[in-house]
């Protein structure tokens, strides 16, 4: 593994296989994009379902879109938005070499993400008592239950995906956070902290996009 | 003349025992892990297509059950397209050459690539559970509604099976997109690429790009089985065509994913034996991105009989002759190289030049299924299975055939017997013809595929085809033979067998563990044949 001979000064993150760390940082970081290319069109799947069915049965997709509780949705919407600021600046403060900052930041990220995660929770717990989960006694008040069904089971698919994501994410963090305490990081080499915040970006920006199509599209009848 | 001598330490010998295999970050040593696996993968699927040949001897279903008969083709078809075709000549080939071929030390990601391997083996382990504890009855394309509410076989092991597997493509065409980019030697820019890099780039782009697809697809129809989720099932409001766009939206440019690789062996081969350079060499490689490009805009065409507006329909059926387009380029492009080339007609040049012939063939029927008066008369007939096995069989496995003999030296660092390597080409060339060749007739005639019995008038041409895939499985036996005698008896390599041009051939046969004692700086294009002098 560690026998490079070309690099002239040592550095520890250095892999065999790069010539200096500025190869390594933008393949890593090409890396990322790629695989949000990759994550972009594995939820683009569940999309493409969704819309398609939406504009096939806009009432009962409607009627069933305005059972969500909305005000549990925008105030996760902020809690995420700000968890992404915050994600931002754990960046900045590990490209400036603040060592405390990172780590309060990559906490605050955290905390954020898990907030998120508990608020998702009391919504899920409120479809449970509504028997909105289909499979599990599904009933739905309506012209079309079954379609409503349809609705549901896609709003389970495409968040439940979401919050595997951000679960995944918690994991990343976690993993971030005991990197930075071990002060694995300088403002010369800290590339994990940026590709794990491309990733933390691109969830929040999936729940950007579930949110309106999920909650807000019909919600003015 | 190169001096015969076998490298004193190589990949090979680097370490020893168990251990040092499975945990090795070695892109060559993970290629040839990946070779393992896909060889039993492929013994698996021909089995299956042995059985199916028994059975389609004669008339009457008399060998196997209906239900047994749908288990076979099915199970064929999964074994051979995802866990064969798709990783073939990427995880093996590529793995191994990438590198070595842009002048790097290993790919980007090395213990991604590590963990691609084991991804492989965990999703192939799950088929393999599917397949032995009763197997799976929906065909390879996992139809909707059949799939999720009628079949009583093992749909839900498959489809997770499949699932993991498909994220190892995923890794293995994001690490190869990475390395191309980012770990060219001094001297290699894009331009000077052999053509096998780009056919690599553009096959990795389409890995990530279409395969999650197919992966939240495959999922759905798990959830739908387990949970009766309805975005399939009309009864919820659910639409099975969609299934048939979002698979297909996958599995059409999946069919790039196999054949592209192919022809970037060509190329590479093509270019070595008749000792020229490729004639147009940036539109060899650009038509490799143009046929990745393109294929993911006619997925249609394989629907054109489920429901689907008339224009939509038009338009899938231009674009589908599009594609058309660069795969011309390319055999021309391999004719001009050779045209005045010193052309010799050692193994590899056999199947290239097979892959020519067959792949020709394959593509002008794909042009007689993208029209659509004639798609409707020979759809779910034998015609499109002829027309798919000269692409799947005779242009992607020639193709890997060509490039595992071409470069099996440098692999290995010993020669197989060239006079039994050209005898089983010629044979699998025959084999081939004969097995398919019979079924684009049968097609034409209205024989339907996925059935186990027929009526007597088609015997005649069933009995040449089972007669042709015995023939084309002597062929494909011949080289498991001498390859594996090769590897202790076979004569030794040395650096460049060949002759050939390329980063590749300038290190020992077979590689150090590094690739290169330093960082090698390129001057020339690929393919400077004609600048040797001697």
């Amino acid at each position: 593994m560690h026998d490079d001979k070309t690099a002239s000064p040592y550095e520890p993150a250095l892999k065999h296989h790069f010539d200096d760390l500025g190869q390594q940082h933008e393949a890593a970081m090409l890396g990322m994009w790629l695989f949000l290319g990759t994550e972009l069109l594995f939820f683009g799947g569940l999309f493409t379902a969704y819309m398609l069915y939406r504009v096939w049965y806009p009432e009962t997709f409607g009627a069933a879109s305005r059972t969500l509780d909305i005000t549990l949705g925008a105030v996760n919407t902020m809690v995420l938005i700000t968890s992404s600021l915050t994600m931002a600046l754990a960046v900045h403060a590990a490209a400036t070499d603040e060592r405390r900052k990172l780590m309060a930041f990559l906490a605050a990220t955290m905390v954020l993400g898990a907030v998120f995660l508990g608020i998702k929770g009391i919504e899920y717990h409120h479809k449970f008592v509504e028997h909105h989960i289909p499979g599990f006694g599904f009933q739905f008040e309506g012209p079309a239950p079954e379609r409503a069904n349809l609705f549901f089971s896609l709003y389970f698919a495409m968040t439940g995906l979401h919050a595997l994501h951000m679960i995944i994410g918690l994991g990343i963090m976690t993993v971030m956070l005991i990197m930075a305490w071990r002060g694995r990081f300088s403002a010369r080499w800290h590339t994990p902290i940026e590709i794990s915040g491309l990733y933390w970006h691109f969830v929040d920006i999936v729940w950007i996009f579930l949110f309106p199509l999920l909650y807000l599209v019909d919600r003015h009848r | 003349m190169d001096t015969l001598a076998f490298p004193r330490t190589h990949y090979l010998n680097a370490e020893y025992g168990l251990k040092s295999w499975l945990l090795t970050t070695d892109h060559k040593r993970i290629g040839l892990l990946f070779l393992g696996a896909i060889s039993l993968f492929f013994i698996l699927g021909g089995i299956f297509a042995g059985l199916i040949r028994l059975e389609l001897l004669t008339p009457p279903g008399d060998l196997v059950s209906d239900d047994t008969y749908n288990k076979l083709f099915t199970m064929h078809g999964i074994v051979m397209v995802f866990m064969f075709l798709i990783p073939s000549i990427p995880a093996v080939m590529g793995n191994f050459f990438v590198p070595i071929m842009i002048g790097a030390r290993d790919l980007a990601f090395p213990r991604l690539n590590l963990l691609s391997w084991y991804i492989f083996m965990t999703g192939g382990l799950f088929t393999l559970y599917a397949i032995v504890t009763g197997g799976v009855d929906t065909g390879w394309t996992f139809y909707t509604p059949f799939s999720t509410l009628s079949s009583h076989s093992n749909v839900m092991t498959a489809a997770i099976g499949i699932f993991i597997i498909g994220f190892s493509s995923i890794l293995t065409g994001l690490n190869f997109i990475v390395t191309i980019h980012t770990m060219r030697a001094p001297g290699m820019t894009w331009f000077r690429m052999p053509l096998f890099l780009w056919a690599m780039y553009a096959t990795s782009l389409i890995n990530v790009l279409a395969t999650p697809v197919l992966a939240i697809t495959i999922f759905a129809v798990a959830l739908e089985r387990a949970l009766h989720m309805g975005i399939f099932d009309p009864a919820y409001g659910g639409d099975p065509v969609l299934f048939q766009h979002l698979f297909w939206f996958y599995s059409h440019p999946a069919v790039y994913i196999m054949i592209l690789p192919a022809m970037g062996v060509v190329s590479e081969v093509i270019a070595a034996f008749s000792r020229k350079s490729i004639f147009g060499y940036k539109f060899v490689a650009f038509s490799s991105l143009a046929i990745a490009v393109f294929g993911f805009l006619v997925w249609g065409h394989h629907m054109f009989v489920a429901g689907m507006s008339v224009y939509g329909a038009m338009i899938f059926s231009v674009l589908s002759f599009l594609v058309a387009v660069p795969s011309a380029v390319k055999v021309f492009n391999w004719t001009a190289t050779l045209y005045k080339g010193s052309i010799s007609y050692q193994t590899p040049m056999l199947y290239a030049l097979g892959f020519i012939g067959l792949f020709t063939i394959g593509g002008l029927t794909g042009l007689f299924l993208a029209s659509l008066g004639v798609d409707v008369h020979v759809t779910d007939t034998y015609f499109v299975v002829a027309h798919f096995h000269y692409i799947m069989v005779g242009g992607a496995i020639m193709g890997y055939l060509g490039g595992l003999h071409y470069w099996w030296p440098k692999m290995t660092g010993r020669m197989y017997p060239d006079m039994w390597g050209r005898v089983a080409a010629v044979v699998t060339f025959l084999g081939f013809n004969l097995t398919f060749f019979p079924q684009f007739v049968l097609g034409y005639m209205g024989m339907p595929r996925r059935y186990h019995a027929y009526p007597p008038e088609f015997q005649a041409l069933n009995v040449l085809s089972t007669a042709g895939a015995s023939i084309m499985g002597i062929g494909y036996l011949i080289p498991a033979i001498y390859l594996l005698w090769s590897l202790k008896y076979g004569a030794i390599a040395g650096n460049n067998p060949w002759g050939a041009k390329g980063l590749e051939w300038e290190i020992p046969s077979p590689p150090p563990t590094f690739n290169f004692d330093k960082t090698p700086v390129v001057t020339e294009p690929a393919y400077a044949y004609e600048t040797r002098e001697k």
